[in-house]
């Protein structure tokens, strides 16, 4: 089935089956690897990316309900003024270790930014509880969250 | 058994004895240098040019021309800079700290070099520690140090003496900055590009001096990552991300029991999903080749199998809990270490404290599932995959496939979390076996359920602590009876022979840093029908948690403080005093908490480091554990880099506390009963305190850090716990323990999740 998407402000239509998650129409269609598998069933984040500004979980939203809404992934989050923010305050404070997970936890705070912009730490609990990282990289997370709020 | 990789029991004299036999016969890493006299790229390895060592997008034609030193470094005529390390990135940092090893000597900066992952070859890479091609254990940096730096400083030697010969000047009278050499009188002088095809005939120094500490600019500064760029954008390239041309995309089901084959597969109902490709049957598994992942997923849920279970159809946890136990009353001790009588002492002593502990199997779940490129062709094969032994998985490949080693081209690639899992080929084997049955590049991922159920595990042990106090109640007894798998016997391709020990089984406790009069560690042998492997921390979080949380026994049942009770032992051991007596003084130790709360201390001394950490933990009404703050003292001795010391106490306590609290894995009807994040959950944002770390400057040599804060993390919760409620726990994970009315299901928040 054909679906035009919109992804990264450029138009793409994609032939594939109406139940695809949108994860797997981005990694293995469109070719952007950003955008992480990690569990399959939205429990741990790595495949957050954005629509219409939100951040959703890609691997369990079929690429039919996605509509006419703007796709932002990884690759091109740099290109708003909070996801600049969050990706510097990142290497500031060198949050990275094996990095698989970052994608969606720079994609989650990226949300969190631009609807709260002075974050709370309850509010990047609220946010940021659905990204695991397995190298437990969450106290640099959280302070870079607030190193970003600040810039 | 000298070769053994026994990962966390290398002292530092070892470590010093290794690097001086290399410095003096050329082994091990020092090969890498001494291959320095030869001219050309390809004699540093069977890959010819750097296409074959990296990623494959550098490309600098086929033969590499310009000064290629040894295994690690290449500089071209245009003045790139690349250093290749022996050592696989997978979060720990070792890129950078490796390439700082090199840059500082060869005097080039970080920002001018490019890090690239080290092709299988043993002869080049080969870990002086480990004795072969492998990353683990934490001992990279303890390997490196010197065979690392002799390499740069050889390479700097020979483009000083070319810069030399060409501005007839005293080689002592230059000197190399960022990648030139200069007359520092004049200023004028050569890039090191400009120097390359004369460096590369120049001899190769037999004295190489090492820069003394004093002159390090870059060693023991928190440089920058040289790779957390491509990690924040979504450029770095995973093994998971490779796409090579003409790729098909395949997922797989294995035998949910272990030991089980493939009787029977109907494939009918796969085939017909738009997108499915091939449907390739092994012994124990069965695979679903798809033009996307999602095709091949839902080829493989539409597949009718049917399984011979094989003889552990019937395991369950309960089974192999009561083999433990059976085992440690009536099995073969084999002696770990023994000191004085312990026994005797026991027999005489005024008061004796004994404890079971019980610790279950661990998953490793790191976040990148398990995935496997491969493309066998009529004359070989390539793999893209990250894996922590590159040549091991290189040779299984190769067997597999029925190839010389020579014409299987394996491209490691950074690695989404390891924890030891990746130091096994398994899965690489599995992919050999479906990849020799097509003639297209396959892309293998397992689903996140498979990377759980068909994992290799942290053994489950069951162990009995005791100690003898005297009237004084100073201990004058101390035994620890380890009950469980061999991992090393899992691990050495022949195998661990029976009554011999296994050097991880008692790491941790039979060098446990406090001068017990006498002491008597043994282990008794019980391997499970369960695949086990190496789990970060190794033997010592095993080993450490049940130490560590029975000496706060002791201390009680001594009536004593628990730091003051362990410092009372600790008087032959200043580095271990002083790293438990630093995080007492920063936690605040002994001062005033509110109910319900408690600090927990744990110390160790392993892999060359000590470390010590003060929790503070809190349990409610309900019974649910809180996390307040953690304080860590390190002292690892020569430091690299800061920041990654920190960063690794950090994730490494994370990924101890997610175990701590949360994990084990469990057997019912021979199939393991956990499978995704929702049934073997980890810590979450909301859950995680800050972590306080302080390094204690050293000049002792380089200890590891990767496996530290996970050792200290159990005994440091339990411990906490303890004193917030007076509930001692002996048995992990803590969900599985009533604390209250605690319910042991999730956290908060865990379904807060947009979808």
């Amino acid at each position: 089935m054909k679906f035009d998407l919109t992804i990264n402000g450029e138009a793409r239509q994609v032939d594939v089956p109406e139940d695809m998650p949108l994860l797997w129409v981005l990694r293995d269609v469109v070719g952007l690897t950003g955008t992480k598998f990690g569990c399959g069933i939205a429990q741990c984040g790595a495949c957050t990316v954005h629509l219409d500004g939100e951040a959703i979980r890609s691997c369990v939203t079929p690429v039919s309900a996605v509509g006419a809404g703007a796709i932002t992934t990884i690759e091109a989050v740099g290109g708003t003024p909070e996801g600049r923010k969050v990706q510097d305050a990142w290497l500031t404070l060198e949050v990275v270790q094996c990095g698989y997970c970052q994608s969606g936890q720079i994609m989650s705070a990226t949300a969190l930014l631009k609807a709260t912009p002075k974050p709370t730490d309850a509010d990047i609990d609220d946010a940021m509880a659905g990204n695991i990282c397995r190298c437990g990289t969450y106290p640099r997370i959280r302070a870079a969250i607030k190193t970003a709020a600040e810039a | 058994m000298t070769k053994t990789p026994a990962f966390g029991l290398v002292d530092a004299a070892r470590t010093a004895a290794i690097s001086r036999r290399q410095a003096l016969m050329g082994g091990g890493m020092m090969l890498a240098f001494l291959a320095v006299g030869r001219r050309k790229a390809h004699a540093a390895g069977e890959e010819p040019s750097l296409r074959a060592i990296g990623d494959g997008t550098i490309d600098t034609g086929d033969a590499f021309e310009g000064f290629a030193p040894g295994g690690f470094i290449r500089i071209g005529r245009d003045n790139a800079i690349h250093l290749i390390v022996p050592n696989v990135e997978m979060g720990q940092g070792i890129y950078t700290a490796e390439a700082m090893l090199i840059a500082e000597e060869l005097e080039v900066g970080l920002d001018q070099v490019t890090v690239l992952a080290a092709p299988p070859n043993e002869e080049l890479y080969k870990q002086p520690i480990l004795q072969s091609q492998t990353t683990g254990g934490s001992t990279s940096i303890r390997g490196a140090f010197e065979p690392l730096r002799q390499a740069g400083a050889a390479a700097r030697m020979m483009l000083i003496a070319a810069a030399a010969e060409r501005m007839k000047a005293p080689a002592g009278s230059l000197r190399a900055e960022r990648g030139r050499v200069i007359d520092p009188a004049t200023g004028e002088g050569f890039s090191y590009g400009e120097l390359v095809d004369d460096a590369a005939k120049m001899p190769v120094p037999q004295d190489v001096p090492l820069k003394p500490k004093a002159d390090w600019r870059l060693i023991g500064t928190p440089a920058r990552r040289v790779e957390s760029a491509g990690k924040v954008n979504g450029t770095a390239t995973f093994g998971i991300d490779i796409k090579v041309e003409g790729m098909k995309v395949a997922t797989v089901k294995a035998s949910p029991t272990v030991g089980g084959k493939l009787k029977r597969v109907d494939d009918t109902a796969a085939r017909a999903i738009p997108g499915v490709v091939d449907v390739i049957r092994i012994e124990n598994a069965v695979a679903v080749v798809g033009d996307h992942f999602w095709a091949a997923n839902q080829g493989l849920q539409a597949l009718d199998i049917e399984w011979d279970p094989g003889e552990n159809a019937g395991l369950d946890t309960a089974a192999l809990r009561q083999a433990l136990a059976t085992a440690s009353q009536s099995g073969t001790p084999i002696l770990g270490r023994q000191e004085g009588d312990a026994a005797a002492a026991m027999a005489g002593a005024a008061r004796r404290v004994e404890a079971t502990y019980e610790l279950p199997f661990l998953a490793h779940a790191a976040l990148e599932p398990i995935n496997t490129t491969i493309h066998v062709t009529e004359d070989g094969c390539d793999i893209w995959v990250g894996t922590q032994v590159p040549t091991a998985a290189q040779k299984v490949a190769a067997d597999r496939l029925g190839l010389p080693l020579d014409k299987v081209r394996l491209h490691n690639q950074v690695i989404g979390g390891g924890f030891g899992r990746r130091l096994v080929a398994d899965s690489i084997e599995q992919a050999a076996l479906i990849g020799k049955q097509v003639r297209y590049p396959v892309k293998i991922i397992w689903t996140r359920e498979e990377d759980i159920t068909q994992d290799l595990y942290r053994p489950a042990y069951y162990d009995r602590i005791s100690a003898g106090l005297d009237q004084n109640n100073r201990p004058v007894a101390f035994m620890d009876r380890i009950t469980g798998g061999s991992v090393l016997g899992a691990y050495l391709p022949g195998g661990l022979p029976e009554g011999t020990i296994d050097s991880d089984a008692i790491e941790g406790a039979a060098d446990t840093p406090y001068g017990f009069p006498t002491l008597l560690v043994d282990w008794i042998r019980a391997d499970p029908p369960v695949p086990v492997t190496w789990w970060r921390g190794v033997g010592p979080t095993h080993n450490v948690f049940v130490v560590e949380s029975f000496m706060d026994e002791l201390a009680e049942a001594a009536g004593e403080d628990p730091v003051d009770f362990r410092m009372s032992l600790l008087k032959e051991k200043p580095r271990a005093a002083a790293v438990l007596r630093l995080a007492a003084e920063r936690s605040g130790w002994g001062g005033d908490l509110p109910p319900r709360h408690g600090r927990g201390v744990s110390l160790h001394g392993a892999f060359g480091s000590f470390v010590a950490v003060v929790l503070e933990a809190s349990v409610g009404e309900d019974g649910a554990v809180k996390l307040h703050r953690a304080v860590a003292a390190v002292d690892c001795g020569m430091v690299v880099n800061p920041d990654t010391v920190k960063a690794q106490i950090e994730g490494g306590l994370v990924f101890g506390l997610s175990a701590a609290l949360y994990n084990g894995i469990t057997f019912a009807n021979g199939q393991v009963e956990q499978s995704n994040f929702d049934t073997y959950p980890q810590m979450r944002i909301n859950e995680v305190p800050p972590i306080e770390v302080h390094i204690i400057e050293s000049d002792a040599a380089p200890g590891g850090i990767g496996e530290t804060g996970t050792v200290s993390a159990a005994p440091s919760l339990v411990n906490a716990i303890f004193q917030a409620t007076g509930k001692r726990i002996r048995t992990l994970p803590l969900s599985g323990v009533d604390l209250g009315e605690r319910d042991a299901g999730l956290p908060p928040r865990r379904d807060r999740v947009p979808a």
